[in-house]
């Protein structure tokens, strides 16, 4: 890439921005008081603090509601199609090391059709952040269910119910060896902020999922625990190095029985030292697992936050260090040389 | 060949011959040809080759299913198909004799590894009685070599065991042939040294199994004599034997180092593409990334985020990738990107014929997407041709913006012939000039970046990677308004950037060159392909003129566009065939876009056109054009329905959409749209009922 006027390359200073800077001149048009526009002024607020240029800066999407979001930052960025956004975001990651590559998803969108690139992108940890917008339900197509849709939820295509289990993204993205996984949501920005930031520091593929409120077709699907009034009882902060309790005077809290599975305790009945500590960098993530199903749905205590965040080489640098070794090992490319690599005669 | 020489000490000069090792999967059949293909194109033959092998990886051993050929044709003068049939057999087993047998003609020779020939393998092949005793194969000059002995004795003493030893009785046979047809072994005896280094007692085997079969041939009295091709008198250069997958990998490499673009392949292991991705993870030193992605989908999707990058995005794949790929390069025609599709192509549908030959794939790359999807079409023509046409197609891609399809197929992807090396000074430029400033004004005076302001001559959009700041820009797969590429529903805008996109690429037509004809004086028939019957129809063209008839050849490498002086060309001749390994493909675009009655000559049994078959089909043109022939039924000729037309008929295909009819290897003549009242054509002539095969 060594055409491209290279800001960066040629030292100079990243400049200061504002929320402005980072907001194209395009209409948002969500519908009034979707969650989607929580997490875009989230989003937006957070860039100018990155330290980052929006010329290095891609947002890429597939298909769905939260898929119109790189239209409306001032970055680089595509708008691709349904559930191939991770595919194509390997390809741009791994020939340009030198960007930031952010892919806005949905449920729909890299649970259903993409389903397979989002699990192949985290499995090789591809340098991208990935925020998962989660709201249980196909908002574009008008209101089927999702497979992130409860058990027996009725919709325009399941009168009598779903029959089918749904997708924890969590657990998912830990069994496709995520190394960095997290939870927000759409109700909290400094959360949102706080959560994006350490995603996008994370090296290698970063996974969050957002709790995101689809106003139209599946109000208040996470009203219980996100609501302002339940929220202290009903969200689990997950920080580092501290005993997992929540509740409005931290008197809940996660115990780690000796069979490996977890529990909501009051802190009074089991005192603070029986307490999890919270460990995002456990190379096994089986605690993690387990952390991502304490919760059986967004009615019952939840954690969000942070649940892994672990070291792991990146697909792209792997690829940019073989380069750097062959041409070390043999020299640069050299045609003439290549087309003579069999066995070449001459005819005079 | 059949001719003796009193001398047995000297080699019997021929001017060509056709050779096919027959084994089962395991024997190393494949290896063999290839290293005898290797020591000729050192020697200097003009040369071709088919390698023939099943899908199983190891089907049972012994069965007819686990037979795997390779057939190679060497010659002193320029020679353009691996032959119709080989003058030679060789054939390890008795299913490898019963599977070829029927390809060979009277009077070819036969070299069978006796050993093999006992009852249970004979049964396997389906063999009641034994061939070598029964007297069925009179017709040919046998030659029964005790292989599986000979190599494992001559072994004994080297400490490999017997079961090992005898994996060696390919290298049996090959020295046996390069004895046979004079070709030098130092090659293969340092060639055996270093591929088996690491393992010596194999390295062993294979030496003393290879210099067996030479000594064998020269003092077992067996053989009346050896003989021998003299080098071809090929045009001076540099040499080297390649693959068209090999070739088509290499230039790949050429287009990214002539362009300056970092080459990414994303794809997917299918046969017969997966060589090029081999080929290309070992040549990293060029900056070469290859991605092998969890699905066809993401290996394209990868190749055009690799592409909105600023590199050189490749897939590649073979026809069933090629359904999966479809949506993504819709995205890529709306994204109006850079994008090299690569398609291999087998017979279908579905898996079909995964390690066969077939070029049934046009309509699809033409068509097979929704919307008004357009993108240009390229296709190779002989295995070396594959890095030239790999470069055009980059080049256009390139130049265009634009996703671009290469069609090769499986035959030029494991046939390899000679190719003299291009002078890299010669390689076409391509120049990726990426966008470097603002392009637009907006209403507020503000200097800014529409990706949708088109080049005028081109129409090409602007190419912007990121990194530039002040292009910042978004782009997706809705619809764009022309200029300034934001989302635009309305339909006027539609129209207009559908028909832009359709004007870029029929554009294309005026940067490429016309159509090349090779043509005599009063050619009254042209023979049209495109794709690999480049070297059968060559062959048959060279046939016909030998028999002292007229005929013009042209073959497409452009196929969508087509040349812009196609139409006229076409309109010079008579009669216009198109052979094609599909069911009439290439006849079908060329009349809906030209309106000429041309003849579709097809044949899809997973194999090149013979030569053969391709001068009977020019020859039947050619009197049809003054006569009217009687057709024999079962005859090749026989399926022109009522013989050569001279009133021009309409097809009756065309009623059920088949324009080339069915059945194997037959001529059908189609003719102009006989118009009714009502616009609707109609029938005219039934054509003959398929009949019969290819005669030989
Ligand atoms: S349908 Fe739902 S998710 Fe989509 S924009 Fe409207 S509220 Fe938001």
């Amino acid at each position: 890439m060594t055409d491209l006027a290279h800001a960066e390359e040629a030292g100079v200073p990243v400049p200061l921005t504002t929320r402005k800077d980072w907001s194209s001149d395009q209409e948002v048009r969500w519908c009034p008081g979707c969650g989607d526009y929580s997490i875009l002024s989230a989003v937006q607020m957070l860039m100018p603090d990155l330290g980052v240029r929006r010329e290095s800066t891609v947002f890429l999407s597939g298909i769905g509601c939260a898929a119109r979001f790189p239209y409306y930052m001032n970055t680089y960025g595509m708008h691709s199609i349904h559930g191939r956004a991770p595919a194509i975001a390997t390809g741009l990651a791994t020939t340009r090391p030198d960007l930031d590559v952010w892919v806005v998803t949905g449920d729909g969108d890299s649970l259903s059709i993409g389903g397979n690139h989002l699990i192949h992108a985290l499995r090789r940890n591809v340098n991208i952040t990935i925020l998962l917008f989660n709201n249980q339900i196909y908002g574009l197509t008008k209101g089927q269910y999702s497979p992130t849709s409860e058990v027996a939820k009725v919709t325009k295509s399941t009168p009598f119910g779903s029959l089918e289990q749904p997708f924890n993204p969590l657990s998912l993205a830990l069994g496709a060896e995520a190394t960095f996984v997290a939870r927000t949501h759409d109700m909290d920005r400094k959360h949102m902020i706080e959560t994006f930031r350490r995603a996008h520091a994370h090296g290698g593929a970063s996974f969050v999922e957002i709790y995101q409120n689809c106003n139209v077709f599946n109000d208040g699907a996470f009203e219980e625990i996100t609501g302002k009034e339940h929220r202290s009882d009903m969200l689990i902060p997950l920080v580092h190095g501290e005993p997992i309790r929540f509740g409005a005077e931290a008197e809940h809290g996660v115990v780690l029985h000796r069979d490996g599975s977890v529990e909501v305790v009051e802190v009074a009945d089991v005192g603070e030292p029986a307490l999890l500590v919270h460990d995002e960098h456990r190379d096994n993530p089986g605690l993690a697992f387990q952390l991502s199903r304490l919760s059986r749905g967004p009615y019952e205590p939840t954690p969000i936050g942070v649940f892994r965040d672990v070291e792991r080489p990146e697909y792209g640098a792997g690829m940019s260090r073989q380069i750097e070794e062959s041409k070390a090992k043999r020299g640069p490319g050299d045609l003439h040389a290549l087309l003579r690599s069999g066995s070449s005669w001459t005819v005079d | 060949m059949s001719d003796t020489t009193t001398d047995p000490k000297s080699p019997h000069p021929i001017d060509r011959v056709v050779i096919r090792f027959a084994g089962d999967s395991g024997d190393g059949m494949q290896l063999a040809g290839d290293r005898f293909t290797t020591t000729s194109a050192l020697l200097g033959n003009d040369l071709a080759t088919f390698p023939d092998f099943p899908a199983e990886i190891r089907a049972p051993a012994g069965t007819l299913a686990g037979v795997s050929a390779f057939q190679v044709h060497i010659s002193d003068h320029d020679i353009s198909t691996p032959g119709d049939s080989p003058n030679v057999l060789v054939a390890m087993n008795p299913a490898a004799l019963r599977a070829n047998i029927d390809s060979l003609p009277g009077g070819a020779t036969v070299i069978v590894n006796v050993d093999a020939f006992e009852e249970r393998n004979l049964a396997k092949a389906g063999y009641e009685a034994d061939p070598l005793g029964d007297g069925s194969l009179s017709a040919y000059t046998v030659y029964e070599v005790p292989m599986t002995s000979i190599t494992t004795e001559v072994s004994k003493d080297a400490g490999v065991k017997p079961r090992d030893a005898e994996r060696s009785k390919n290298f049996f046979a090959l020295g046996l042939i390069s004895w046979l047809y004079t070709r030098p072994i130092e090659a293969t005896i340092g060639w055996i040294g270093e591929k088996y280094a690491g393992k010596p007692l194999v390295m062993e085997a294979n030496l003393r199994a290879f210099k067996a079969g030479y000594h064998f041939g020269e003092t077992a009295e067996l053989f009346e004599s050896s003989y021998e091709v003299k080098p071809a008198v090929l045009a001076p250069g540099e040499y080297v034997n390649i693959t068209g997958n090999t070739a088509t990998a290499w230039g790949l490499i050429a287009a990214s180092t002539r362009s300056g673009l970092p080459l990414f392949l994303g794809t997917y292991p299918i046969t017969p593409a997966s060589d090029i991705l081999h080929e290309l993870s070992k040549h990293k030193q060029f900056g070469v990334r290859t991605f092998q992605a969890e699905d066809e989908i993401s290996g394209i999707g990868a190749a055009l985020g690799a592409a909105f990058g600023g590199a050189l995005g490749v897939t590649t794949t073979s026809g069933p990738g090629i359904d999966l790929k479809s949506e993504t390069m819709g995205l890529a025609i709306s994204l109006e990107l850079p994008l090299l599709i690569i398609d291999i192509q087998r017979g279908g549908p579905s898996t079909g014929l995964p390690t066969k030959t077939e070029q049934a794939d046009l309509l699809h790359a033409m068509y097979g997407r929704h919307g008004e999807a357009p993108l240009p079409i390229v296709a190779a023509k002989t295995p070396s041709h594959c890095f030239e046409a790999t470069m055009e197609a980059v080049r256009l891609a390139v130049k265009f913006r634009t996703p671009v399809m290469l069609l090769s197929d499986g035959y030029l992807a494991n046939g390899t012939e000679p190719w003299r090396l291009p002078d890299l000074d010669d390689l076409p430029a391509i120049d990726p000039s990426f966008a470097t400033e603002t392009n637009h004004t907006d209403s507020d005076g503000q200097e800014v970046f529409w990706p949708y302001i088109r080049d005028e001559e081109t129409l090409a959009r602007p190419w912007a990677p990121p990194g530039v700041p002040g292009l910042e820009h978004r782009i997706g797969g809705l619809e764009k308004a022309d200029g300034s590429g934001n989302v635009a529903y309305d339909g006027p805008n539609h129209e207009r950037m559908t028909r832009l996109r359709a004007a870029k690429i029929a554009g294309i037509a005026r940067d490429i060159p016309p159509t090349e004809v090779d043509d005599e004086d009063g050619a009254e028939v042209l023979v049209i392909g495109w794709g690999s019957t480049y070297g059968a129809i060559a062959a048959g063209v060279q046939r016909v003129r030998a028999r002292g008839h007229r005929v013009a050849q042209a073959h497409l490498v452009h196929l969508n566009p087509f040349p812009a002086d196609l139409g006229a060309v076409l309109g010079r001749y008579k009669r216009v065939l198109v052979p094609e390994v599909n069911l009439g493909q290439l006849s079908r675009l060329l009349r809906a876009e030209y309106l000429v009655d041309t003849v579709s000559f097809t044949q899809v049994q997973g194999i090149p056109f013979r030569a053969a078959a391709m001068e009977a089909a020019i020859i039947h043109q050619i009197e049809g054009m003054t006569d009217i022939a009687t057709d024999t039924p079962g005859d090749l000729l026989a399926v022109v329905p009522g013989g050569a037309p001279t009133t021009p008929t309409r097809p009756s295909g065309n009623a059920n959409g088949a324009v080339g009819g069915s059945g194997t290897g037959k001529a059908t003549a189609t003719g102009e749209p006989n118009r009714t009242g009502d616009g609707h054509a109609r029938p005219t002539a039934n054509p003959t009922p398929p009949t019969g095969k290819v005669s030989e």
